[in-house]
């Protein structure tokens, strides 16, 4: 409490010019409160990443755990041995199996996205658009999914798409097909895997975005001489940018290392990241490699977001 | 005007013919023609039958409350709304089917809908862009739009960085640049503060006179209607209770609905006792006295009606007057001192209350009315109004 006062009161000088000793300048209750997010962040994800990439640079021993230490330390001759082992990572370039899969891998996330969006934005342009009471209601259809496990869905999903599934069995019904379809292990029941998961985080920001939406911007452009889909192209879309940025990284970045889909739904030439880096941690007990796999896919990832948020910001700053 | 609500005509009629505005011309040519037009939501209608007239360069005021269907009418000369029935007739072409990006009209929002992401230049061209127009010739015409606004210097900023009173600008600038036959404006001052809007009003009149575009504004601020407007047409419950120029609405109300809506009246219930030619005795029991009003009204003896008096029309005087037509006795139970004048709450023996306005001719305070004060109320028979309905 008294830290919090303290803060307040040193905030009210400083507006006014008057410099204090750094110590009391520095805002301790808000130094405290960001403090913890930053403590678990750096537990939960720079501690892990800094092992991963430790265990990225060493190589592979018949050993418990399976790689070779970094450092060595010889006693008797009083060296400290740092070894690193960059093989790995130039094993990566050399065989094209793995570029092919990075390639795969965000090809499908890619697409599934933009089918994400395609499929998203009538849902959420329509909870935007309904009253209360009903908006409530689809709000909530829309987060109904997560109260059953992901894995019981991606089983379910299984069963309509298989050989003697239910959308087999319907179409045959209908007279549509008169051999059953092969949709199970196939890209196609992978997109429709990621696509079905995801689709809430799609849903999801871009309603916040519509919701916020003024509905008479629709009526100016009207007024002013635009049909509906104009006013669509050059209001609502704009208008609904940072929704529709936000819910595409939100369904990319966790499609690209996506294992359990591909793995249940995709077929043995279904190739994407998230399998490999699970083949070489279990099959093949290459933790280095699964580390240097992992690695170059988060620098994959990294690299066009951090590129994303600054173009946003500098146009937030303008 | 009705016939049924009208007992009174209007004596401001007497202007000189060649001045003599298009409405009041027979067989002028309306630019605006709303014939029968109703409007239901489900169950409710909120507009009701009205056909209206509205001349060239008119600026037209709907006046109304909320829920009075102003809102409404105005959204259908817009297209945003279907009409239930009836016909919307703009410049000798009937409106119905054509939608609002064909309509030779357009509208400032009462929330302005700028469009947040675009520059206060770009939210301007965004309509001549959209008929196809030139970039260059674009750019020109508005520029011109944003000076004549006197925002010339600010089409780089986006709507957020504006105050209230130059975003209302843009969105007239926005309204005006594709030079609409009929401009509809909703609320257009509401969310400005109150000198903002007195110096906007008489900008907005300019504008309208400069350019020659008919005005239809919706409002529901009388003093706005007051100041802006050629006619006035009142509307309440989906009806256009009385259509006239302002002198005409506030000094000849044709309802107890219009008279109180409009300024504040005093008004006094009572019945026709004597119906001669050239006056009617009213007697009220509220007024505690019988009201004289001379010159041509109909009634039938025995009919109940409502005298209406506007407060600054009463005199207040110790002495019982003896040139008025009408006099009334009360106390003074409160004062209210407002600078230019004062208002007198006075409680007459009938116990009903009249609310009487007075200048403050004098500065010094020592023999003015004061509380408690026996006092004598009086009025011509000119001022008085009687209301049937």
């Amino acid at each position: 409490m008294s830290i919090l006062k303290g803060s307040a009161w040193i905030g009210d000088e400083s507006q006014i010019g008057v410099k204090r000793p750094f110590f009391s300048r520095i805002r301790w209750g808000k130094l405290a409160v960001i403090s913890m997010p930053m403590f678990w962040l750096g537990l939960f994800f720079f501690v892990p990443f800094l092992v991963v990439f430790k265990i990225s640079l060493a190589e592979t021993a018949i050993a418990v755990p399976p790689y070779t230490s970094l450092l060595e330390w010889n006693l008797e001759e009083a060296y400290l041995n740092l070894k690193i082992n960059l093989g790995n990572y130039f094993y990566l370039v050399e065989d094209t199996f793995y570029l092919d899969a990075y390639l795969n891998s965000i090809k499908i996330a890619a697409i599934s996205t933009l089918i994400t969006l395609i499929v998203a934005f009538p849902i959420a342009y329509l909870i935007a658009r309904s009253e209360g009471s009903v908006r409530g209601l689809l709000l909530a259809a829309v987060i109904l999914p997560f109260w059953t496990s992901f894995l019981l869905r991606v089983y379910a999903w299984m069963g309509f798409l298989k050989k003697n599934g239910i959308v087999n069995d319907m179409l045959l019904g209908m007279g549509v097909i008169d051999q059953p379809l092969q949709m199970l292990q196939t890209d196609f029941a992978v997109y429709v895997g990621i696509v079905y998961t995801y689709l809430p985080f799609m849903v999801l920001p871009l309603y916040s975005a519509l919701e916020k939406m003024d509905m008479t911007l629709l009526e100016a452009a009207e007024d002013l001489g635009a049909r509906p889909v104009t006013g669509f192209c050059l209001v609502t879309l704009p208008l609904a940018l940072p929704g529709i940025i936000a819910g595409c990284l939100l369904v990319f970045i966790p499609a690209v290392g996506e294992f359990v889909i591909p793995a249940l739904l995709g077929g043995s030439d279904t190739l994407m990241i998230g399998r490999v880096l699970w083949d070489e941690f279990f099959l093949n007990r290459d933790w280095p490699m699964a580390s240097a796999v992992a690695i170059v896919m988060l620098i994959v990832l990294v690299l066009p977001i951090m590129l994303i948020r600054n173009t946003q910001g500098k146009e937030a700053a303008s | 005007m009705t016939s049924s609500q009208n007992i009174e005509t209007s004596l401001s009629s007497n202007t000189a013919t060649d001045s003599v505005p298009a409405w009041k011309q027979e067989g002028a040519e309306p630019f605006l023609r709303i014939e029968n037009l109703t409007k239901k939501f489900g169950e409710f209608t909120a507009v009701d039958n009205i056909s209206l007239d509205i001349y060239k360069n008119e600026l037209f005021c709907l006046l109304g409350g909320s829920g009075s269907g102003k809102s409404t009418l105005l959204r259908m000369l817009a297209g945003f709304e279907t009409p239930t029935s009836g016909r919307i007739i703009i410049d000798g072409t009937d409106m119905s089917g054509i939608q609002p990006w064909k309509r030779p009209v357009n509208m400032m929002f009462q929330s302005y809908a700028l469009f947040p992401h675009l520059s206060v230049a770009d939210n301007v061209a965004f309509g001549l862009k959209r008929e196809g127009v030139g970039r260059a010739e674009v750019k020109q015409r508005v520029a011109q739009m944003l000076d004549m606004v006197q925002l010339g210097h600010l089409g780089k900023r986006k709507p957020h960085q504006l105050s209230g009173g130059q975003r209302q600008r843009v969105a007239l600038a926005r309204s005006l640049i594709k030079r609409p036959k009929l401009l509809l404006l909703d609320e257009p001052l509401g969310a400005l503060d109150k000198k903002l809007r007195e110096e906007t009003q008489f900008e907005l009149v300019n504008i309208q006179e400069e350019l020659g575009v008919t005005f239809v504004v919706v409002t529901h601020d009388q003093e706005e209607a007051m100041t802006l407007a050629t006619r006035i047409g009142v509307m309440n419950h989906g009806v256009i209770v009385q259509t006239d120029e302002p002198h005409d609405v506030y000094e000849y109300p044709n309802s107890r609905f219009v008279a109180r809506f409009i300024g504040s009246v005093n008004l006094f219930a009572g019945f026709v006792v004597q119906d001669e030619p050239d006056a009617v005795h009213i007697e009220s029991a509220e007024a505690g006295t019988t009201i004289v009003k001379h010159h041509g009204i109909s009634c039938a003896p025995g009919q109940e009606v409502s005298v209406a008096v506007r407060p600054e029309k009463i005199s207040i005087s110790y002495e019982r007057p003896t040139d008025a037509d009408n006099i009334l006795e009360g106390e003074i139970e409160d004062i209210a001192y407002m600078g230019s004048l004062s208002v007198f709450r006075v409680r007459l023996n009938s116990g009903k209350e009249v609310r009487v306005t007075q200048p403050n001719f004098d500065r010094h305070v020592g023999d003015r009315f004061t509380w408690n004060d026996k006092v004598f109320l009086s009025w011509k028979s000119d001022s008085t109004v009687v209301l049937t309905s």
